[in-house]
């Protein structure tokens, strides 16, 4: 039986990773090999990093030392998917054709884009005559608007698109997408929980697979995520990254809940 | 180290193949040179795509006939995995009906599913082992791997059918006739028992 996935969520800025909250930065984690190979023991199910540098430069020399070695996003990517035995899902700042072929060359085995997909839409559907629908997931970051309206926002969540995300979710499946990858802005980094609203409202309106994100702060979130969001995948970022918590306890808890998962 | 030729026809996710037979101790070679084909110990068909874009590329990369040649006429083993096992159908139904490389008996089609499964078919999903093979040496009765399709191959013949895995309904999984070797899940991303698989696959 196909199995729920779960996935850790990674954020690169400027080569390094960060944990972010409502989409604004906060702290420097490190270097993203290190932490690969935590989830290599952990069984994880896929691993997703998004680049949200917002820059040209990519330092990827130790934190703690003077010397920084200044990297492209790709030859990151080549790194981190040479230990990467899990498929690994890529995005942030693609614009072209040519830089999803360059990124799947390099080692992703899917791409994800956001603000392109919204600005030209038609890209969605070239994207996935392209390379294969299934290698095309297409992230929706939503906010609740002055309104008290969930609306998409583009450019790392900085600009409101005036987007109801149903509408611009199916319109997504209809260009080809595989996958949705759904962010609440609203609830990034806050330990909340996830937005069920949201996710349950995007699950029911695709038949394509939805990867939940977003507010995720103790392994019950998951279970909620898929059980009443009806998610096909639960992401999560920062509630890995600090603590010793491990993803095989967060599937013991979704497999007594009886939540079918790869344990 | 044993030579093995992963086909790069443009159809992505080629490095991820080459860093897992680099890590089970093969020598991976990204080539689409003849010469390269010739000389090759094993060749491994990638693919993350559509069928004609696939058929697409390796036509106009000139590949189609070498590609038969060391297949069938120097029987070098070979393994196609996702859409590189699909190609080797006589047709695909994606986007149109496109003639594939005809080397195993069959079609490619969309898999039949109702209304409550989603397409395309993404995650890790359990496959059963009809019958035995050096492939699948060592692995259990019954193993999980990563899938990525909303298309399956349906060979002619049932005899080629090693293992399946059910979604909706039961579809081929791995395949082995001779020499040649196919799989529609992705054994360099399906970590422990992927990676036996091509292990197992650099003993044949």
């Amino acid at each position: 039986m196909l199995k729920v996935r779960l996935i850790p969520c990674l954020f690169l800025m400027n080569g390094l990773l960060v944990r972010s909250e409502k989409f604004n930065l906060h702290q420097n984690l490190g270097n993203p090999i290190h932490q690969l190979e935590r989830y290599n023991d952990w069984y994880v199910d896929e691993l997703i990093y998004i680049d949200i540098s917002r820059k040209g430069d990519y330092d990827f020399g130790r934190y703690d030392t003077k010397v920084k070695i200044k990297t492209n996003i790709l030859d990151i990517l080549s790194e981190i998917s040479k230990k990467c035995f899990v498929p690994l899902t890529f995005g942030g700042r693609i614009r072209t054709i040519e830089d999803i072929r360059e990124r799947l060359k390099r080692g992703a085995d899917k791409i994800t884009i956001n603000t392109i997909a919204i600005d030209k839409p038609e890209f969605i559907k070239e994207a996935a005559e392209t390379f294969g629908s299934q290698c095309i997931v297409v992230s929706i970051d939503v906010k609740i608007n002055e309104e008290g309206v969930y609306e998409v926002y583009k450019e790392f969540g900085t600009k409101p698109t005036g987007m109801y995300p149903i509408d611009w979710a199916k319109k997504v499946e209809e260009l080809g997408a595989g996958e949705i990858f759904l962010n609440s802005i609203d609830r990034d980094g806050t330990g909340d929980g996830y937005d069920i609203n949201l996710i349950r409202m995007i699950s029911e309106s695709v038949r394509i697979p939805v990867i939940a994100c977003g507010g995720v702060g103790k392994f019950e979130d998951f279970v909620d995520g898929v059980k009443l969001g009806k998610a096909s995948a639960v992401a999560a970022g920062n509630i890995f990254n600090f603590t010793e918590i491990s993803t095989i306890n967060a599937k013991k808890l979704m497999r007594d809940n009886e939540i079918e998962v790869r344990i | 180290m044993k030579n093995v030729l992963v086909i790069d026809y443009n159809m992505g996710n080629l490095s991820s193949v080459a860093n897992a037979v680099y890590y089970i101790g093969g020598n991976p070679i990204i080539s689409n040179k003849p010469k390269d084909i010739k000389e090759a110990e094993y060749i491994i068909l990638p693919g993350v795509g559509t069928f004609n874009n696939g058929m697409k590329n390796l036509i106009n990369l000139g590949l189609c006939d070498i590609l038969i040649e060391q297949i069938i006429d120097n029987k070098k083993p070979f393994l196609g995995i996702c859409l590189g096992m699909q190609l080797l159908a006589q047709e695909g139904h994606e986007w149109g009906v496109t003639k594939g490389l005809g080397v195993i008996k069959g079609k490619v089609d969309k898999l039949k599913v109702n209304e409550n499964l989603r397409l395309p078919h993404i995650g890790w999903n359990d496959v059963y082992f009809k019958k035995e093979c050096k492939l699948i040496s060592k692995l259990n009765k019954s193993e999980v791997f990563y899938f990525l399709n909303s298309y399956h191959l349906i060979p002619d013949e049932d005899s080629i059918v090693v293992g399946t895995c059910n979604y909706g309904n039961d579809f081929v999984a791995v395949i082995n006739n001779k020499n040649i070797f196919g799989t529609q899940f992705h054994p360099e991303k399906s970590q422990k028992p992927g990676l036996l698989i091509l292990k197992n696959f650099l003993e044949v």
